[in-house]
């Protein structure tokens, strides 16, 4: 397996409190890897040491083929970064935040003319490319913050539950989009409280409790915990938790 | 006398090139001791519509009334038989669950002793955290302490916007079963979400998209509404067979749910040839099985014909 994210014995401790407890599993290049868990398990806390942003307590692993703790500004560059709460800037107009991230990113000024009016177009933006992204309605930004996320060719896309809230259509467009992106090489890491986005992961992790408790494709977790969708497997799974949720 | 009564009601905000029309001739009416879920994606209009029922808001145009009151010219009455815990938390972050819950008591001239029946179920689930500051609470507590200030004078609507947003599969199940216990307590329950499969927990509920009220009914109502012939392919779906069936004539719609894929097909002819011609392709053992529209199928139908008949206009 080509390895876009390895993790060994990873672990996440705050003063007496372990967030993340002696996780391990592999992704590949190109996999659309769903990570699940119930508030608090502590998946944000994975993702965050997994994007370079905070440093593990003990463990190893390598992103995108980059050590965590000697590399991790190479991490960040070759990583894509969206989530439902933060991506885009608001006071921003739409051309202006492409130009931000290509920026950002270390794209010359002609890569980001192309990228721009690419963009635009496949995301039919052309007469909203100078409004303010504030205006555009919740799906929209929600395709393009996608699609500025993955301005620079990332190796792995991050999405922190890039579809909360969006409506039932544009949610589907937004998936179409992923596995585009997946199709051509693009490793997804994503997560998601909707149930049935996970059955369109090609594999499913489940984290209880600081831990994860399993890993596999929707169909062998389904059969295995004998369930009708990966919405049962995952309520029999949280429901053992134990850890308080204060 | 209906617990909500919502006529013709429309809010728009802001001007000229930046005007957004929130709400268009919204009509609602709502039952005493219904649970009603308003159901939409973001931006459709459930906040706005919210904040007119808890007199936040005025409506430019159209009346709404709680239990027979005018938001506008009886809202002090609204004020004190309503119950309303916003979408975003809205308590004081620096005083402690105790101190929240005592002062929303003494606003409304009352104790928590006094309704402890009311909240009892969920009190008990923070009341280890009592003399935890409201800010330092996870995401579920904070929701907690919310739900009993918004009911600690038991009031006769309680109106919850996006209660389950952000919140995992298990606490989300939780918290509709904590709704169908209160609404035993003869509480007309207004809730907003985003998730489709909640309309399912509801007696009523509304779709909301754009501004507008695409349907009004009891799940099982919506669901019957459904005008085509609704069709899933539960083997041997794949991202390929995905994109060859979104671009095959003769299919209306192909959406995938999950694990399956619910298609419509022009007409009975179209399906019989859509099926040689995956054969054609070598999608082989591709099986049509005929299944009954959910309230998502509904909405995105809606959803369709709604934005079709606005092109149309334009």
């Amino acid at each position: 397996m080509n390895k876009a994210i390895s993790v060994q014995h990873l672990t996440k401790k705050f003063g007496t409190f372990t967030a993340v407890d002696d996780i391990s599993f592999d992704v590949a290049q190109g996999e659309i890897f769903g990570f699940l868990g119930a508030n608090g398990a502590g998946k944000t806390t994975a993702m965050r040491m997994l994007c370079g942003l905070s440093n593990p307590t003990s463990g190893e692993a390598h992103v995108a083929g980059f050590d965590l703790y000697k590399e991790a500004d190479k991490i960040r560059k070759n990583i894509g970064y969206m989530s439902q709460r933060f991506s885009l800037y608001e006071d921003l107009t739409v051309r202006e935040n492409i130009r931000f991230y290509g920026g950002i990113y270390g794209l010359s000024g002609s890569e980001i003319k192309s990228k721009s009016d690419q963009l635009i177009q496949m995301l039919q933006l052309e007469n909203q490319r100078n409004s303010l992204v504030a205006s555009l309605p919740l799906g929209w930004k929600q395709k393009l913050a996608f699609s500025v996320a993955l301005i620079h060719n990332p190796k792995i896309i991050f999405l922190d539950e890039p579809t909360g809230g969006v409506d039932p259509l544009t949610r589907r467009e937004f998936w179409m989009m992923i596995y585009e992106a997946a199709h051509k090489g693009t490793t997804v890491f994503v997560t998601t409280h909707y149930m049935d986005e996970a059955e369109y992961c090609d594999r499913v992790s489940i984290m209880v409790d600081g831990r994860i408790e399993d890993l596999d494709t929707p169909a062998a977790l389904k059969s295995k915990h004998q369930a009708k969708d990966i919405g049962s497997v995952f309520l029999q799974m949280a429901r053992k938790a134990t850890r308080q949720d204060d | 006398m209906k617990a909500v009564a919502v006529t013709d009601v429309s809010k728009s905000y802001g001007a000229g090139k930046n005007k957004v029309q929130a709400l268009q001739g919204i009509n609602l009416p709502v039952d005493k001791g219904e649970l009603f879920g308003l159901i939409g994606p973001d931006g459709a209009g459930k906040t706005t519509l919210f904040r007119i029922l808890t007199t936040l808001l005025i409506p430019e145009t159209g009346t709404a009334t709680v239990n027979a009151l005018d938001v506008v010219t009886q809202y002090k009455q609204i004020r004190k038989i309503i119950g309303y815990m916003p979408g975003r938390f809205s308590l004081y972050q620096d005083l402690t669950v105790e101190e929240n819950l005592s002062f929303f008591a003494t606003l409304f001239n009352t104790t928590l002793d006094e309704n402890y029946e009311l909240v009892k179920d969920i009190y008990i689930q923070i009341e280890k955290f009592k003399t935890r500051r409201a800010g330092a609470l996870s995401g579920g507590m904070k929701q907690k302490l919310a739900l009993c200030c918004a009911l600690i004078h038991r009031p006769s609507v309680l109106v919850l916007d996006e209660p389950t947003t952000g919140v995992d599969a298990v606490s989300r199940k939780e918290f509709w079963e904590l709704l169908k216990r209160l609404q035993q307590q003869e509480i007309t329950i207004l809730v907003s979400t985003p998730y489709m499969d909640e309309a399912a927990m509801c007696d009523r509920v509304a779709l909301i998209q754009g501004g507008k009220i695409m349907d009004i009914d009891t799940p099982g109502g919506i669901t019957k509404k459904f005008a085509n012939p609704l069709w899933a392919v539960r083997r041997g779906t794949s991202f390929e067979l995905l994109s060859k069936l979104n671009e095959m004539a003769g299919i209306k719609s192909c959406y995938p749910f999950g694990q399956e894929y619910h298609i419509v097909f022009e007409d009975e002819r179209a399906k019989s040839e859509v099926e040689k011609e995956l054969k054609v392709l070598g999608f082989n053992d591709i099986l049509f099985e005929p299944i009954q529209a959910g309230i998502e199928d509904c909405f995105m139908a809606l959803m369709k014909s709604t934005s079709d008949t606005n092109e149309v206009h334009q």
